[in-house]
C-alpha cells in the first residue's frame, strides 16, 4: 500500500515537472497530410498566417452544431480579418461518404475561410480531438493557446476577444 | 519483495526525477505529451413498457465504455497508446468487448521523405473501396491494423504506401493464423506536381492505384447444406485491386474509383465464387453562391473481411459507405440506410445555393437552400444456369452485367433544407424529407416480413439569441407513415449559455402506433458543462430502439431507460 502511495506521488510529481517544461503545450501543431477541397495534398505545417493568430476548427457536413458554428463565424469573418488579421482553417473530418459534398457546401453557404479535408481523421487523431466541433486558437508563433469543444452561440465572441488579446500581446487562458 | 519495490522505485525515480534535476532542458525540450479521454457510463432502470425487465438487465445495472489515449512526440518521433475499458460494455455494443486492455499502440518516425509506423495504424487507400482502417468510438468500431506501415515520398507529387498486419478483433490476440494477414500497396501521382510543364496548366489531374491481399489459412471448409455436408475448396489468398483519378478544371471536379476483387467465398456472400466489382464516381461543381454534387455507386459482391466466417461489423478490410445523405435530426435519422455489400446501385445529387444579404430572394439577412435526392436499388442478378438458384452456396452464385439496375428499391430520400436568419436574433432551419426504406433488405429480414416504409418528415429548428451569451433553441419534428410504427412527433427545447452550460429537454412521441400500448413518450432531460476542452454531460430518459449509423457502418441500439453520464477531455 505504501509503495502504491509513493508511486502515485511520483506520478504526480513527474506530471508536474513535465508540465513545468511545457510538454502539454502544443508548441507546434503536428505535421500531418491533409487535402485541399479539390483533393490536392496539403501538409498541416503550411497552416500559417504571417505571425498573426490562427483558428483551427474541426467539423463535418453532418454535424449540426459544427455547421452552426461555421455559419455564425462566416457572418462576421470578413470583419474579423479586417480588424485582427486572424485566419481560420476549418478541417472537415467527413470521410469518403460525404467528403465530396464539402466543396459544394462551402460554395453553397458562401463561406470565405480555408477548408481542408481530413478524410481518415489523421489530423484529428494527431490533435487528440474527440467529439466535434472542436476549436483551437494558435498565437502568432503557432503555439496552441486555447482549445474548446462544443459550440454555443456567443462562443465566437469569446474567441475573437482572445484573438484581440493575442494581438495586444496579452496572455490568453 | 522489498528489494523489488526498491528497484522499481529507483527505476521510476531515475526516469522522472533524474532528467528534471540534471538536464531537463536536453531531454524534455522539444518533447510534447498530449492525449484525450472519454468515459460513457450508464445506470439502467427497468421499463416494462419497452420490455426492459430485471431479467433483461441481468443484474448489470451500471455499465461503462471508456478510453484514454496518450501520445508522446519528440522531433520526428511519435509514440502513443490507447487504454480501453468496457466494464461491461453499454447495451447495444457487442458483449465481446467486455474487458480492459491496450488494443492500440504505435511508434512512428517521419520526415519529408519517409514515414514508418510499427504497431497499430489507421490507413486508407483512395476512396477506401479496397482498404480503410479507422476507429469510430460511438459505434464501437475499430478495425485497426497491427503490423508495419511504410510511406515513401521520393519526389514531390508521388506517394507510395505499403501496409502489412493483422486486424483488431475485440480483445482476441492474433495467433496461429486465427484470422487473415493483410498486405497492401498504394501509389498516388499528382501529375501537376510531377511534370513542371503541367504546373501552370488550367487543369489538375491525379492518378492512384492500389493492391490488397488477404491470406487466411485453410483451403477447405465443410458446410452443412440441405442436410448434406458440402466440402468447399477455398482460396487462401484473396486479392483486390483498384484504380482512381481526380480531375479538376475550374469549378468542376471529377473523382472516380474502380475496384475488383477475386472470388472470395465467405459467410457474407453465402460462400459463392463470384468475383466482386465496385465503382464510385462523383462530379461536382462549385462557384461562389452555388455548389452541385452528383455521385453514383455500383457495388457487386464487394464484402471483404480478414476472416471469411465473420458476419458482424468487425474485420472489414474495405469501406463501402452509403451515398445517401446522413441526417442528424432524430426523426430524419429513424430509418437510416446502410450499404448492402452483396449488391446495390445508387445515385445521389445535392444542390446548395446561397442567396446573399440584400438580394431579391435573400432578403435582408440572406437565405441558404440545400436540396438532395438519392436512390439505391438492388443490382440485376441472373441465374448461372437453369439448375442453380441465385446465390446458391458453393456455386458461382449469379451473373450480373455492369451497372445492371435491379427493380427492387432499397432506399430513396428526397429532402430540402432552408436556412434563414430573421433579424439579428432569430435563425431558423426548415427541413422536409420524403423517405422510402426497404426494411426487409436494409435490416436483413426475410422478404415480406416488414416490407417498405414510406415516410414524410417535417422539421422546424428555431434559435433565438436572447442575449449575446444566452440562446434558446426549439425543434419541432413530425414523421408520418402508414407502415411500421406509424406517426411520430418530437419536440426539443435547449438553452445554451456560452461558453459553459447547456440544458435540454427532448420528447419523441409515437402517437400513431397501431398498438395502443406502444404509444410511448421517449423523453430525455440533459445538461452539460464545458470548460475549454473538457465536457461533462448527464442525461436521464428513455431511448427508443433504433439504428445509429456513422459513415457506412450502423449499430443496433436497443431501447433503454436510465441515466447516462459522458465525460470527454483532451489536452
Amino acid at each position: 500500500m505504501q509503495s502504491i502511495r509513493i508511486l502515485v506521488l511520483l506520478f504526480f510529481i513527474s506530471v508536474a515537472s513535465f508540465a513545468q517544461v511545457g510538454v502539454f503545450t502544443y508548441k507546434k501543431i503536428p505535421t500531418v497530410k491533409l487535402k485541399t477541397v479539390k483533393g490536392w495534398p496539403f501538409t498541416s505545417d503550411s497552416i500559417t498566417n504571417q505571425g498573426k493568430p490562427i483558428i483551427i476548427s474541426f467539423w463535418a457536413t453532418w454535424c449540426k452544431p459544427c455547421v452552426r458554428e461555421l455559419t455564425t463565424i462566416a457572418d462576421v469573418y470578413d470583419d474579423w480579418v479586417d480588424e485582427t488579421g486572424v485566419k481560420m482553417y476549418a478541417i472537415s473530418i467527413d470521410d469518403s461518404r460525404s467528403m465530396t459534398l464539402v466543396a459544394p457546401m462551402i460554395s453553397g453557404k458562401g463561406w470565405d475561410f480555408t477548408v481542408l479535408l481530413d478524410p481518415n481523421s489523421d489530423f484529428k487523431r494527431a490533435m487528440n480531438v474527440g467529439p466535434i466541433p472542436h476549436t483551437f486558437l494558435l498565437n502568432g508563433k503557432g503555439e496552441v493557446v486555447f482549445q474548446h469543444t462544443s459550440f454555443a452561440e456567443g462562443d465566437e465572441l469569446g474567441l475573437i476577444d482572445m484573438v484581440r488579446k493575442l494581438n495586444r500581446g496579452e496572455e490568453v487562458k | 519483495m522489498n528489494i523489488r519495490i526498491c528497484l522499481l522505485l529507483g527505476a521510476i525515480s531515475s526516469l522522472f526525477f533524474f532528467p528534471v534535476v540534471v538536464y531537463p532542458q536536453d531531454l524534455l525540450k522539444g518533447s510534447e505529451v498530449h492525449g484525450s479521454m472519454q468515459a460513457d457510463a450508464s445506470y439502467y432502470l427497468t421499463d416494462p413498457k419497452t420490455g426492459i425487465t430485471d431479467s433483461t438487465l441481468a443484474g448489470q445495472l451500471i455499465r461503462m465504455n471508456a478510453f484514454t489515449e496518450v501520445n508522446y512526440s519528440l522531433g520526428n518521433f511519435t509514440a502513443g497508446l490507447r487504454f480501453e475499458a468496457y466494464l461491461p460494455p453499454l447495451t447495444g455494443y457487442d458483449p465481446q468487448y467486455n474487458g480492459v486492455g491496450v488494443p492500440y499502440w504505435y511508434v512512428n518516425y517521419k520526415n519529408d521523405y519517409i514515414d514508418v509506423t510499427a504497431g497499430n495504424f489507421y490507413e486508407q487507400f483512395g476512396y477506401g473501396m479496397i482498404l480503410r482502417t479507422y476507429q469510430e468510438w460511438s459505434l464501437g468500431y475499430d478495425n485497426s491494423l497491427r503490423g508495419l506501415r511504410v510511406k515513401v515520398m521520393p519526389f514531390k507529387g508521388m506517394t507510395f504506401k505499403g501496409v502489412y498486419g493483422v486486424q483488431r478483433y475485440y480483445w482476441e490476440p492474433y495467433k496461429d493464423f486465427n484470422r487473415g494477414i493483410v498486405k497492401g500497396f498504394d501509389a498516388d501521382f499528382y501529375l501537376n506536381d510531377i511534370f513542371t510543364s503541367l504546373k501552370d496548366a488550367g487543369f489538375k489531374l491525379s492518378l492512384g492505384g492500389s493492391f490488397v491481399s488477404d491470406y487466411q489459412q485453410g483451403n477447405t471448409k465443410d458446410i452443412p447444406s440441405n442436410g448434406k455436408i458440402l466440402s468447399l475448396k477455398l482460396p487462401e489468398n484473396v486479392s483486390t485491386c483498384g484504380g482512381r483519378f481526380n480531375f479538376n478544371l475550374g469549378g468542376f471536379n471529377w473523382f472516380t474509383e474502380y475496384a475488383h476483387k477475386i472470388n472470395d467465398p465467405s459467410a457474407l456472400n453465402n460462400y459463392i465464387y463470384k468475383n466482386g466489382d465496385g465503382l464510385f464516381t462523383n462530379l461536382s461543381f462549385s462557384k461562389p453562391g452555388i455548389g452541385i454534387s452528383v455521385m453514383s455507386k455500383w457495388i457487386d459482391n464487394m464484402g471483404y473481411k480478414s476472416d471469411r466466417t465473420v458476419t458482424n461489423n468487425m474485420l472489414n478490410i474495405n469501406y463501402l459507405p452509403s451515398i445517401t445523405k446522413e441526417h442528424s435530426y432524430a426523426l430524419a435519422s429513424m430509418y437510416p440506410y446502410s450499404t448492402q455489400p452483396d449488391g446495390e446501385v445508387g445515385i445521389s445529387g445535392t444542390v446548395t445555393i446561397h442567396f446573399p444579404k440584400k438580394s431579391a430572394i435573400g432578403g435582408k439577412n440572406g437565405l441558404s437552400v440545400a436540396a438532395n435526392f438519392s436512390q439505391v436499388n438492388g443490382i440485376k442478378k441472373s441465374q448461372v444456369n437453369d439448375t442453380t438458384i441465385i446465390g446458391q452456396i458453393g456455386t458461382l452464385g449469379y451473373t450480373s452485367s455492369f451497372y445492371g439496375i435491379g427493380s427492387e428499391v432499397y432506399y430513396q430520400d428526397a429532402n430540402i433544407e432552408v436556412t434563414k436568419k430573421f433579424g439579428k436574433k432569430w435563425k431558423g432551419i426548415f427541413t422536409y424529407l420524403y423517405q422510402t426504406y426497404n426494411k426487409d433488405v436494409v435490416e436483413s429480414h426475410a422478404p415480406g416480413d416488414y416490407g417498405t416504409i414510406y415516410s414524410q418528415i417535417g422539421i422546424a429548428d428555431i434559435a433565438w439569441n436572447i442575449t449575446k451569451k444566452h440562446t434558446l433553441r426549439w425543434e419541432v419534428q413530425g414523421l408520418w407513415t402508414k407502415q411500421d410504427k406509424g406517426n411520430w412527433v418530437a419536440g426539443l427545447v435547449e438553452l445554451t449559455i456560452s461558453p459553459k452550460w447547456f440544458v435540454s429537454l427532448m420528447d419523441q412521441y409515437n402517437y400513431g402506433n397501431t398498438d395502443v400500448s406502444q404509444r410511448l413518450n421517449y423523453y430525455t432531460l440533459s445538461a452539460g458543462y464545458t470548460h475549454q476542452s473538457t465536457r461533462i454531460s448527464i442525461s436521464y430518459g428513455r431511448q427508443r430502439e433504433g439504428i445509429i449509423c456513422v459513415g457506412g457502418v450502423c449499430r443496433y441500439v436497443p431501447a433503454t431507460n436510465g441515466i447516462t453520464m459522458t465525460i470527454t477531455s483532451s489536452f
